[in-house]
C-alpha cells in the first residue's frame, strides 16, 4: 500500500538530482569570494533544511499517532526522523568540510547553525537507544511519539537561543535562505532544495514499502507456521 | 488535581527525609565538581565568564542525579498502576513530581551557591543576589519541567540510568545559554553592561514552552 507513486517519485528524484548536479557544475557561477569550494553550498543547506523539516515533520506525525492511536503514523513519524538523522550526519560532514575550506578550521564553535545543529543532532540521536530499549510495541510507540514531539519543538527554541548567544559578535550578512543570493545562485539552490526534498519523500517512502513488506511477511509466516507446525519446523 | 498533586509530593518529600537519597548526593556531587573544576582547570578562584559556566553546568550535572532517581518508587513498587487505578487526572504526577525535583534543586542550591562563591568565586556575591535568585528559580522551573517528563521517559526504557542523561542534557543546552549568559555580568570584577531582559525573556519563553508541552503529552506516557 505504501509502494503507490513510489516509481515515479524516484524517477522525479533522480532527474531533479541530476538537473541540480549539472546546474552546480556548470551553471552557476564561482563564488568570488570562496571560489570553487562554495558550491558545497548547494548540498549542505538544501540537506540541512530537509533534515529539520524532516524532524519537525516527525513531530507532527507523532502528534496525529498520539491522536489517533494508529500504529501507522508512529511508523512514518520514526521513519522521518530515521531519514532526517542520516542526512544530518551528511549536514554535520559537508558543514565540517566547508567550514575548513573557508575558515581554515574543521569546527567552528561561533556559527550558530552549525553548533544548533548539532545540539538537535545529539538530542535526536537518543531516539535509538529510547526506542528500541522498551519493549512492548504499543508503549515503544506511545513513548517515541513523546519523544518526537518533545524534540520537535525543541528544535525552533534551540535556534533562538544559540543564535542569540552569538548575534551580538556575528551578525549575519547572507540569509540562509537564499534572500539575498544573485540569480544564477538562487535558481540553483532552489533546484538543489526541490531534488533533496524529493530525495527525502523517496527515501522515506521507500522505507516505509520496506517495513510494511517485512511485517507482512512476518505475519504471513507466522499464520503459515500455526497451520502446518510440521512443515515449517 | 491540585490536590492529588500535593498528595504525590508530600509523599515524596517524606519519602527523601527518610531515605535521604537525593538531595544530599547532588549536593555531594556538586561539592566534588568544584574540586574537579579546580584542579581541572588549575585556577584558585573564578570570575566572569568561566564562573557562570562552571556553576550552571554544575547544577545541570547535579540534577541528571535527581532527574534519573525520580521515578524510582512508583516504578520499583508499582505506584504508577496504582495511580491509574484512582480516578485522579494523571497530570497531577506530573505536577508533582516537577515540584519535587523544583525543590529537591531548590535545597542543593542553598548549599551548592555558597559553597561556590566560598571555594572558586573571586568577585563577593553580595550586591547580585536578587539577580542570581531570580535567575535560579526561573532555571530551575525549566530543569524541574524537562527534567520531570525525560524521568518519565527513560523511565520505561531498559538502560534508563543511561536514557535519561543523554536525554536531559541536549534538552537543557538552551536554558545553560541563558542562565549562564544571565549569571555573567553578575560574577565580573568590574560590573560591565549587561542584558539580563533578554536572557529573562528566552528563559521564560523556555519554561513556558516546556511546561506546556510536557503537560499536554505526559497523559500519553501512563496511558495502559
Amino acid at each position: 500500500m505504501y509502494s503507490k507513486g513510489l516509481k515515479p517519485l524516484a524517477a522525479a528524484s533522480a532527474v531533479l538530482l541530476v538537473t541540480a548536479f549539472a546546474l552546480v557544475f556548470f551553471y552557476a557561477p564561482n563564488d568570488a569570494d570562496q571560489g570553487f569550494v562554495q558550491k558545497i553550498f548547494y548540498v549542505h543547506v538544501p540537506m540541512a533544511i530537509v533534515a529539520l523539516c524532516g524532524f519537525v515533520a516527525g513531530g507532527i506525525m507523532a502528534i496525529r499517532h498520539l491522536r489517533s492511536g494508529d500504529p501507522a503514523w508512529d511508523m512514518r513519524s520514526y521513519v522521518a526522523i530515521h531519514m532526517s538523522i542520516i542526512l544530518g550526519l551528511g549536514v554535520l560532514i559537508t558543514g565540517a568540510i566547508w567550514a575548513r575550506a573557508s575558515w581554515g578550521h574543521w569546527w567552528v564553535w561561533d556559527e550558530p547553525v552549525l553548533v544548533s545543529f548539532l545540539v538537535v543532532f545529539l538530542l535526536y540521536c537518543v531516539y535509538y537507544p529510547l526506542r528500541f530499549s522498551i519493549d512492548d510495541p504499543e508503549r515503544q510507540a506511545r513513548y517515541s511519539s513523546v519523544f518526537a514531539i518533545t524534540a520537535g519543538a525543541f528544535v525552533p527554541l534551540n535556534f533562538v537561543a544559540v543564535r542569540l548567544a552569538e548575534a551580538y559578535t556575528h551578525p549575519r550578512v547572507l540569509s540562509q535562505t537564499g534572500g539575498s543570493l544573485p540569480g544564477e545562485m538562487r535558481l540553483t539552490f532552489l533546484v538543489s532544495l526541490a531534488a533533496m526534498a524529493c530525495l527525502f519523500v523517496t527515501l522515506w517512502k521507500l522505507e516505509l514499502t520496506a517495513k510494511h513488506a517485512s511485517a507482512e511477511l512476518k505475519r504471513l509466516r507466522r499464520r503459515l507456521a500455526e497451520r502446518q507446525p510440521a512443515a515449517v519446523a | 488535581m491540585i490536590r492529588t498533586a500535593g498528595t504525590i509530593l508530600r509523599k515524596d518529600l517524606r519519602l527523601e527525609l527518610r531515605t535521604k537519597e537525593s538531595v544530599p548526593a547532588m549536593t555531594l556531587f556538586t561539592l566534588t565538581v568544584y574540586v574537579l573544576f579546580h584542579f581541572g582547570l588549575d585556577r584558585d578562584s573564578l570570575d566572569g565568564d568561566l564562573a557562570s559556566g562552571v556553576l550552571w553546568v554544575t547544577l545541570l550535572l547535579a540534577s541528571v542525579i535527581g532527574v534519573s532517581r525520580l521515578y524510582a518508587a512508583e516504578r520499583e513498587q508499582g505506584g504508577v498502576d496504582a495511580l491509574l487505578l484512582a480516578p485522579v487526572d494523571r497530570t497531577a504526577l506530573f505536577l508533582a513530581k516537577a515540584a519535587g525535583l523544583l525543590l529537591f534543586l531548590v535545597a542543593v542550591e542553598i548549599v551548592a551557591v555558597p559553597a561556590f562563591a566560598i571555594l572558586l568565586l573571586g568577585p563577593g556575591l553580595g550586591g547580585a543576589l536578587p539577580e542570581l535568585l531570580a535567575i535560579l528559580m526561573l532555571g530551575n522551573l525549566g530543569v524541574a519541567a524537562v527534567g520531570a517528563l525525560v524521568g518519565a521517559l527513560a523511565a520505561e526504557s531498559r538502560a534508563r540510568e543511561l536514557t535519561a542523561p543523554l536525554l536531559l542534557l541536549p534538552l537543557l543546552v538552551p536554558l545553560l545559554i541563558s542562565c549562564a549568559q544571565a549569571t555573567e555580568p553578575l560574577f565580573r570584577q568590574e560590573q560591565g553592561p549587561e542584558d539580563l531582559g533578554r536572557w529573562l525573556g528566552l528563559l521564560t519563553l523556555y519554561d513556558v514552552v516546556f511546561v506546556l508541552l510536557s503537560v499536554a503529552v505526559f497523559d500519553y506516557l501512563l496511558e495502559d
